[in-house]
């Protein structure tokens, strides 16, 4: 369990964490969403005390991480933004080494072999790291984060710049890992994060603007749904005529092209008006052509998310 | 440490630096002796050993400019400072790896002098006290060159550093002897590693000497930890 209490990193003037506090679970995978510069490397080279932080703690298993390094190191595997590869050692010295590092007491053979099977690196352990391909570095960086088994692994950013395939194979590999260990995983997309993770913490600007699971950050936005409407007819007397409807709250035409009226209608989150839209379609002579409901997106939330903060 | 200390020794021979410096010293040490020993006909182990001093300040930060720049300038840094080794240690290793590649390029004054003893045999208690000394300023070089490889990110950058401050401590009674102030050149005396090593050389071995440059190793060594150390506040 990892709990961040309070942290503050100042760079000079600009405070690249302000007062951020979160914990991870055992078992869970958290999942760290925020656009580019919002503080997430920061964040994670706190965690595994890479850096420390201008105020505030980090507490890993309940060992502080400045207090305790290696106690508290010991229980964490850490894949930095850029995997941190020695160009000219091959793969397998690498992870000897890591291995030796970390003073592993796993019988060192068949720990290797297992990693290497977990995460496809049989094809290239004797090859030379600086001839490897990226979805190879990546995965050799994540070999290097399971070395002597951690509880928890930090994930900054692991599928950055890797194809289509390669992403989904990362994302599995991550899900699997998540069975067996705590998982932060750091991301910008957030479909990733949606696949992936079982809570979502959102940072924008160096603070928290969200902490829960997926369903209830999109509940805490549920209270407005919207009609999608594309309707043939007079403007006026087709805008009249849903105004006039009990449950729909605010009426407005986003577009009017030849003829045909894209509308978009909000009404509360419990009513359904899809059945009295119909009627004062069929009262008021105009024809729908095509009607749709949706809720906002953890896309669009997210974006709202990070918007309110810049204005704020 | 161990594994840091491996690590480094191996990639002194991947990366050419450890070929090149064994090369550089040897070529140089055998000119030397040449020059100093064989052509004069007479054996002068002495002439030799002060002599190695001006190689040293021009190859040893090239020996040591990769220690820490490159593990920072390539981001392996990361994994050596999240892992479950103090900054002590990782500086430890690399010390030690240096100077292991040291010892082999300074030994082959042994077998120079293992060459001049079948003309005459020469004074062993001497070789040996030079031997230390050398041995003892190449700690406190090394040391320094690793400090000034922690100060950047760039290679050449703490090459050419390491090499400005090599030069000062070595050198500075000489430029402090230009000056006309007494108390300057006798405190210039004091700190130069050339005039302590050179003592060894006349074959007096003066314990403050080994003292000096231990010390200097440590300082450096521990400042080193300190930088590194102090840039995770920044
Ligand atoms: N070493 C540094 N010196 C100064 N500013 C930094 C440094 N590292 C990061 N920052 C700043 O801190 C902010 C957060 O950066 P980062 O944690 O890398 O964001 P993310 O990983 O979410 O993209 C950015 O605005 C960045 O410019
Ligand atoms: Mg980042």
């Amino acid at each position: 369990m990892i709990e961040v209490r309070n942290i503050t990193k100042r760079y000079g003037a600009q405070k690249a964490l302000d007062d951020v506090s979160f914990s991870v679970n055992d078992g869970e995978i958290l999942g760290f969403l925020g656009p580019n510069g919002a503080g997430k490397s920061t964040a994670m080279n706190i965690i595994t005390g890479y850096i420390s932080a201008t105020s505030g703690k980090v507490l890993v298993d309940g060992c502080d991480v400045l207090e305790q390094p290696m106690k508290a190191k010991k229980n964490m595997g850490y894949l930095p933004e850029i995997p941190p590869l020695y160009e000219d050692m091959t793969v397998k010295e690498y992870l000897y080494f890591i291995y030796d590092l970390k003073k592993c007491k796993l019988p060192k053979i068949s720990h290797m072999k297992d990693i290497c099977s977990l995460i496809g690196l049989g094809d290239v352990y004797g090859r030379l790291i600086k001839n490897l391909s990226k979805g190879y570095r990546q995965r050799v960086g994540f070999a290097q984060a399971l070395v002597g088994d951690p509880k928890i692994l930090i994930l900054d950013e692991p599928t950055v710049g890797l194809d289509p395939k390669q992403i989904v194979e990362i994302r599995d590999l991550i899900k699997k890992l998540g069975k067996r260990h705590t998982v932060i995983l750091s991301s910008h997309i957030l479909p990733e994060v949606q696949a992936v993770c079982d809570r979502i913490v959102v940072i924008n600007r160096g603070r928290i603007v969200a902490d829960d699971t997926e369903k209830n950050i999109l509940a805490g936005f549920d209270d407005e749904k919207n009609i999608y409407l594309t309707a043939q007819g007079d403007k006026q007397s087709v805008l009249d005529s849903l105004e006039a409807i009990s449950g729909a709250q605010k009426v407005s035409c986003k577009k009017a092209k030849g003829g045909e009226l894209e509308i978009v209608i909000k009404s509360a989150k419990d009513s359904d008006i899809r059945r009295q839209v119909f009627d004062s379609a069929a009262k008021g002579g105009w024809a729908i052509l095509e009607m749709r409901t949706s809720k906002p997106t953890l896309e669009e939330i997210f974006i709202r998310l990070t918007e309110q903060k810049e204005v704020g | 440490m161990g594994a840091v200390f491996r690590r480094e020794l191996k990639s002194y021979f991947v990366t050419p630096i450890g070929y090149v410096f064994l090369a550089a010293f040897y070529a140089y040490a055998g000119l030397m002796f040449y020059v100093t020993g064989i052509s004069e006909g007479k054996v002068r182990m002495d002439l030799l050993f002060s002599s190695l001093v001006i190689v040293l300040v021009v190859i040893v930060p090239i020996l040591t400019m990769r220690t820490m720049a490159e593990e920072r300038r390539s981001k392996t840094d990361q994994c050596l400072l999240t892992s479950p080794v103090s900054i002590g240690g990782i500086v430890a290793g690399k010390f030690l790896a240096a100077f292991t590649v040291y010892l082999a390029a300074i030994s082959i004054t042994v077998v120079m002098a293992l060459v001049a003893s079948i003309y005459a045999s020469p004074d062993w208690k001497v070789v040996l006290g030079n031997l230390i000394g050398l041995a003892l300023i190449g700690a406190a070089y090394i040391s320094i060159g690793i400090f000034c490889s922690s100060c950047t990110e760039s290679q050449s950058v703490a090459a050419v550093f390491g090499f400005g401050v090599l030069m000062c401590t070595t050198f500075i009674s000489s430029i402090a002897s230009q000056l006309p102030f007494e108390f300057l050149t006798k405190l210039a005396d004091k700190v130069s590693f050339a005039e302590r090593y050179y003592t060894f050389t006349y074959g007096i071995f003066d314990i403050s000497n080994v003292l000096f440059f231990v010390s200097a190793a440590f300082v450096f060594l521990f400042l080193t930890v300190r930088v590194v150390e102090k840039r995770r506040y920044s």
